[in-house]
């Protein structure tokens, strides 16, 4: 499912990074573990689409992801990826339900009963009409599961979910994680320095 | 949720800085609508009354003041002049008619004219009620007059002399409404209208200190005369000889009105320069408000991409937030503007019994559309373009 082979990504040719082959077969969950400036955030950018990488080849879904356009990629993560944010971003102007709304417009979707579910199952339905600056950080944290998951992506990538938790919420968090991923069918790759997650999976690779 | 919602979303969300840009573009559109719709409408008020009239011969004085008392009656009369040398130029072969008309009394304000009945025909006055008048005395009230006044047919109206209130009244003269006229929209609903005779009858009786000649009756006078020509070339040549040769006074009213709209056109000029400048802060302050929000909401925007959005669809959510302000500051400029006609009409209706009232979009405002469109779209290029070019990577990673 996800094939990488001699991946190569430079910043202004001052950063240099080569990455590690991956192979990831379906229905397996990855832990990618590596320490502050080995390039994780790169390498997450690079899963996504949201760079391109110098040389080698990502191979995601059956599909080379360096040879689409800016916009095929655009498409490709709508379709395929959902992204879990070290730290939450939402669009502030929005109510938590219409940032989901927004989500499911920009991937030509529209299912309030979904939305709903996946509230209720994160147990934060009842902060659907809340703007999300009036949220906890544990609530805002649930409500970026909820934006990466609301289209249905068959691919889950998370950077650093749990760094700034403590060990009751980092194994919580992680626990939610891995749950949503399975009840909606996707498959969950986690990318972190927090060495405290290698429990937690069967699979995973050091940077 | 779609694109155009979140825009909306996005401008409700910083009421304070959207409202600075929208009240600078509702007052710099508001006020050259403003002057478009008073001038149009000034202009049109001013060549409605005009019609049929080519010259006006009154007393010697300022041209301008003969036209705007004898034909717009907001002025005072530049004095008498003697029947007999009216009737004189009324003779001459290259007029084609002629209208004599007296001025003397006022009826709270409102103006008694003496004029022969060919004026009522002038302006397509029309009784509603009534009849006209055949004796002296008899009056036929225009619109105005009777609807603020409250006249009603056969009512007797005690007159004051000269054209103001407060002039002194005469005792004896007393007139009879016997008709009511239509609305006609143009100078003759605010005004009184009677006989010549009984304006020469009422003078006659009632001897004034400021009335210098004897009251015989060749010595009658008139105020002014209006004339058309047989043929427009006279325009050129007759005003000319009167001015000249007589001591009466001839003016063109036409000359004079475009002369006094390049009087006040000045004015309108500047105002609606300032007025332009207005828009285009408006234009920048718009700039500032989408470049500022644009910073602070980098890392949303950067979550909208990477939910899937194209750079596009980023662009058109910036151009959005600044047309929908734009256009909405348009549409509040034009509510602005008609009720600043309305204002404006409610005082000239007071103060010179003028009434203004129309309410339709000038080809001038679809001009100024087009130029809030355009203010919209430049003052969002700079900010859609940066989101366009928008690193997202470097964006997230730096949070």
């Amino acid at each position: 499912m996800l094939k990488t082979k001699e991946v190569e990504f430079n910043y202004d040719n001052q950063m240099f990074f080569k990455f590690q082959n991956i192979d990831l077969n379906s229905n397996e969950n990855l832990l990618i573990i590596g320490e502050s400036g080995v390039g994780k955030t790169t390498l997450m950018h690079l899963l996504a689409g949201l760079l391109k990488s110098n040389s080698g080849s990502i191979k995601l879904f059956d599909k080379e992801l360096n040879q689409m356009s800016s916009y095929q990629l655009d498409s490709f993560r709508k379709n395929n990826i959902g992204i879990v944010f070290q730290r939450p971003h939402f669009v502030n102007s929005l109510t938590v339900k219409e940032n989901l709304q927004l989500a499911q417009y920009i991937a030509n979707k529209n299912d309030n009963t979904r939305i709903e579910s996946i509230l209720k199952n994160l147990n934060i339905f009842e902060k659907s009409n809340k703007k999300t600056n009036q949220l906890s950080q544990g609530e805002k944290q649930r409500v970026s599961i909820a934006l990466a998951i609301v289209n249905s992506p068959k691919l889950i990538l998370a950077d650093e979910p749990t760094s700034s938790l403590d060990d009751n919420n980092c194994s919580k968090v992680i626990k939610l994680l891995k749950k949503q991923a399975t009840d909606f069918g996707a498959q969950l790759i986690v990318i972190t320095h927090d060495s405290r997650l290698k429990k937690h999976f069967k699979k995973s690779i050091e940077l | 949720m779609n694109i155009f919602k979140l825009s909306i979303k996005n401008i409700f969300n910083k009421p304070l800085s959207s409202s600075i840009s929208l009240a600078l573009l509702v007052l710099g559109v508001g006020i050259i609508s403003l002057l478009l719709q008073l001038n149009t409408l000034i202009k049109d008020q001013m060549d409605n009354n005009l019609r049929g009239i080519d010259m006006v011969v009154g007393a010697k004085g300022s041209p301008l003041q003969l036209i705007l008392s004898s034909v717009y009656h907001i002025d005072s009369p530049t004095g008498n002049i003697s029947l007999a040398e009216a009737e004189t130029i009324s003779n001459n072969r290259m007029v084609g008619s002629s209208i004599k008309i007296l001025y003397g009394d006022n009826y709270k304000g409102f103006r008694i004219v003496g004029a022969e009945k060919k004026f009522i025909e002038l302006y397509k006055g029309v009784i509603k009620e009534g009849k006209d008048w055949d004796n002296p005395y008899e009056v036929l009230v225009g619109s105005k007059v009777y609807e603020k006044l409250k006249i009603n047919l056969g009512d007797e109206l005690i007159s004051s002399h000269g054209l103001r209130e407060t002039g002194q009244s005469h005792d004896e003269g007393t007139f009879k409404v016997v008709g009511l006229l239509k609305p006609s929209n143009s100078v003759i609903d605010q005004l009184i209208i009677t006989s010549p005779q009984s304006v020469w009858d009422i003078h006659e009786t009632h001897d004034h200190d400021e009335h210098e000649n004897e009251h015989e009756h060749d010595n009658r006078e008139i105020t002014a005369m209006l004339i058309k020509f047989k043929s427009p070339m006279n325009i050129i040549q007759f005003p000319r000889q009167i001015n000249e040769n007589t001591n009466l006074q001839a003016a063109v009213p036409s000359y004079e009105i475009s002369r006094l709209f390049k009087l006040f056109g000045f004015g309108i000029e500047t105002l609606s320069y300032l007025a332009y400048l207005i828009i285009i802060v408006s234009g920048f302050s718009l700039f500032i408000n989408l470049f500022n929000s644009m910073r602070e909401r980098k890392y949303e925007m950067a979550l909208i991409r990477t939910l899937g959005a194209s750079r596009f669809q980023l662009s058109t959510m910036i151009i959005f937030e600044s047309l929908v302000l734009t256009i909405s500051g348009f549409i509040l400029g034009l509510l602005f503007s008609r009720f600043g006609v309305m204002f404006v009409s409610s005082l000239m209706e007071e103060s010179i019994n003028y009434n203004l009232n129309s309410l339709k979009i000038l080809n001038e405002e679809y001009w100024l559309l087009g130029l809030s469109v355009l203010i919209g779209v430049v003052s969002s290029l700079i900010p859609a373009i940066q989101v366009y070019k928008m690193n997202i990577s470097k964006i997230l990673a730096d949070a």
